[in-house]
């Protein structure tokens, strides 16, 4: 479980840019809840998913997952607990190495990489294994470098890396943004099997309210570095598109 | 002949090298600099050992120490005081020509009356013949181990840092610390071509790195240009273009000195000869679409 408490992060404090990005936050992940957060560019969404993933640190308040304080801990080290997929599918995986490779480096998270050879024979089953269940026919490319990949595809291999190796928390940073509209859905729905399946405790962040609506059990909307709306499984049944549109309708 | 013989020894020499230039440009995406002074510190250390009575073999070993700690010091100041790696690195580089001045203690050491790593082997009755055969063994334990290394899970972690660090860093992998094994294993090699240049040549000179880089890079692109043209994915073959490349680089000086080229132009000819080994493939670029 991770809880957020009295979280609070500044950008340019001291300066006439100065920003409140997050504002005293308070938040309780249970586990095996997919959490989808929905607000205006600036509300604070993305700072809200990187102070998670420890690509920046709160100024203030603590952040508890299982009980272990990981406020302080750089990215690298949450890494073991915490999975990220990015909103750019180019980020999430290394272009000039092999699908192999990165599903090694994936396989090994939060182990140390010694000087061994690791992705024999076994490894190439177990990953040809995994990635035949995306249904986009990559598992016979095992050996082609990422970079010659769609963004769809490497995103949905993203998806898959990502719990590759145990994660408690795994984190979606609009991850449909930047693809087409059947990749986008081809890559959610992998996202919403991979959660169900492993019983994963998820946060998505994203802007397509057919989204929010359409996955999760939670639904939070976020304005000013604060949440200002919190809908539990049956209350977000309940909503509709016109009625999540209307919460962005400020003229 | 002998003339050429001697292209493809120096071209041997700078094998570490080339191959260290290929882990920091190609492979980390670092534009280092500190390969100028890495490889003189490399000489220098090796004349100093040398003069000191250790074996021409430990002599190397302490030679790559050496380029090891310079690369360290280019990643610290890169990734701790947060400057460009391409500044840090010329730091670096300014730094070490006084540091090399100090442990040299002149300007100019020859080494001719000390024993070097060429003659251990000892198979040929020719002096050129000896110092090719360690050259190309020394090489082949280079590809060897520097292939190993890049296909083991160290390695790809490596090769990641350079690709994506965002990714990597999702994996669990501290970026900075790779990136300061990734110097010093690129500069240690770097040394160690200093070391053997020094060996070969009878002498260390302060003045040896000014513009290595540069031919470096020249071997590294045409090296690049073969990688990419027979579309190798595989790390030894990758390695064994960026050889044939220094081979190339070397073998053309060699011919521009034969041809009539004047020494002393011979730092311009080689600038000259990267900028056409850069601009050739743009240049045939922009030609075929002003043809479209």
């Amino acid at each position: 479980m991770l809880q957020l408490q009295h979280i609070t992060k500044i950008f340019n404090r001291g300066k006439a840019t100065k920003v409140v990005a997050v504002r005293d936050l308070n938040l309780r992940l249970a586990p095996a809840t997919f959490t989808v957060v929905v607000g205006a560019n600036g509300s604070g969404k993305s700072t809200l998913l990187n102070l998670i993933a420890g690509s920046a640190y709160p100024d203030g308040g603590t952040m508890l997952l299982n009980g272990r304080e990981v406020h302080r801990l750089p990215d690298y080290r949450r890494s073991r607990w915490i999975g990220r997929v990015f909103q750019n599918p180019l980020l999430g995986t290394a272009a000039s190495l092999s699908m192999l490779d990165n599903f090694r480096m994936a396989a090994l998270r939060g182990s140390t990489k010694w000087m061994k050879l690791g992705a024999g024979s076994t490894f190439r089953k177990q990953v040809a294994e995994k990635v035949a269940t995306l249904g986009m026919g990559l598992e016979n490319k095992l050996t082609q470098p990422m970079g010659t990949l769609s963004g769809g595809q490497r995103q949905a291999l993203t998806l898959l890396m990502t719990v590759m190796a145990d994660v408690d928390i795994l984190l979606l940073d609009e991850p449909s943004a930047a693809l087409d509209p059947r990749s986008a859905r081809q890559v959610m729905e992998i996202a919403s099997r991979l959660i169900a399946e492993d019983h994963l405790t998820a946060l998505l962040v994203t802007h397509n309210i057919n989204e929010a609506l359409r996955y999760g059990n939670r639904l939070i909307q976020m304005e000013n570095g604060e949440i200002i709306r919190d809908y539990d499984e049956a209350a977000k049944r309940a909503l509709d598109h016109s009625t999540v549109v209307s919460w962005f309708d400020y003229f | 002949m002998d003339f050429y013989i001697a292209a493809v020894i120096q071209a041997l020499c700078f094998g570490p090298l080339v191959v260290g230039l290929f882990l920091s440009m190609k492979i980390f995406n670092i534009p280092d600099i500190t390969t100028d002074g890495s490889y003189t510190l490399g000489a220098v250390i090796t004349a100093v050992g040398l003069s000191q009575g250790y074996p021409p073999m430990v002599a190397l070993l302490l030679a790559m120490g050496g380029g090891a700690l310079a690369g360290c010091c280019t990643a610290l100041i890169h990734t701790w005081v947060r400057i460009h790696a391409l500044l840090a690195g010329i730091l670096v580089m300014t730094a070490l020509y006084s540091v090399n001045l100090v442990l040299l203690g002149r300007s100019n050491m020859p080494l001719l009356d000390y024993p070097d790593v060429f003659d251990r082997l000892g198979m040929f009755d020719s002096v050129d013949g000896n110092t090719l055969s360690v050259l190309l063994l020394f090489v082949l334990l280079l590809l060897l181990a520097m292939s190993y290394l890049l296909h083991s899970d160290f390695g790809i972690a490596l090769r990641a840092t350079g690709d994506s660090e965002p990714m990597i860093r999702a994996q669990g992998v501290n970026t900075t610390r790779m990136k300061v094994y990734g110097l010093a294993l690129s500069n240690a090699l770097v040394a160690w071509s200093g070391g053997l240049m020094a060996q070969f040549q009878g002498f260390a000179d302060i003045n040896m790195g000014i513009g290595i880089v540069i031919s470096g890079l020249g071997a590294v692109i045409i090296g690049d240009t073969l990688i990419n043209f027979m579309k190798l994915r595989s790390m030894l073959p990758m390695l064994v273009c960026i050889i044939v490349g220094v081979v190339l680089f070397q073998s053309v000086l060699a011919v521009a000195l034969s041809a009539g080229v004047n020494p002393s132009l011979l730092k311009l000819t080689t600038a000259l000869l990267v900028l056409g080994i850069i601009a050739l493939p743009r240049v045939g670029g922009a030609l075929q679409l002003t043809k479209r």
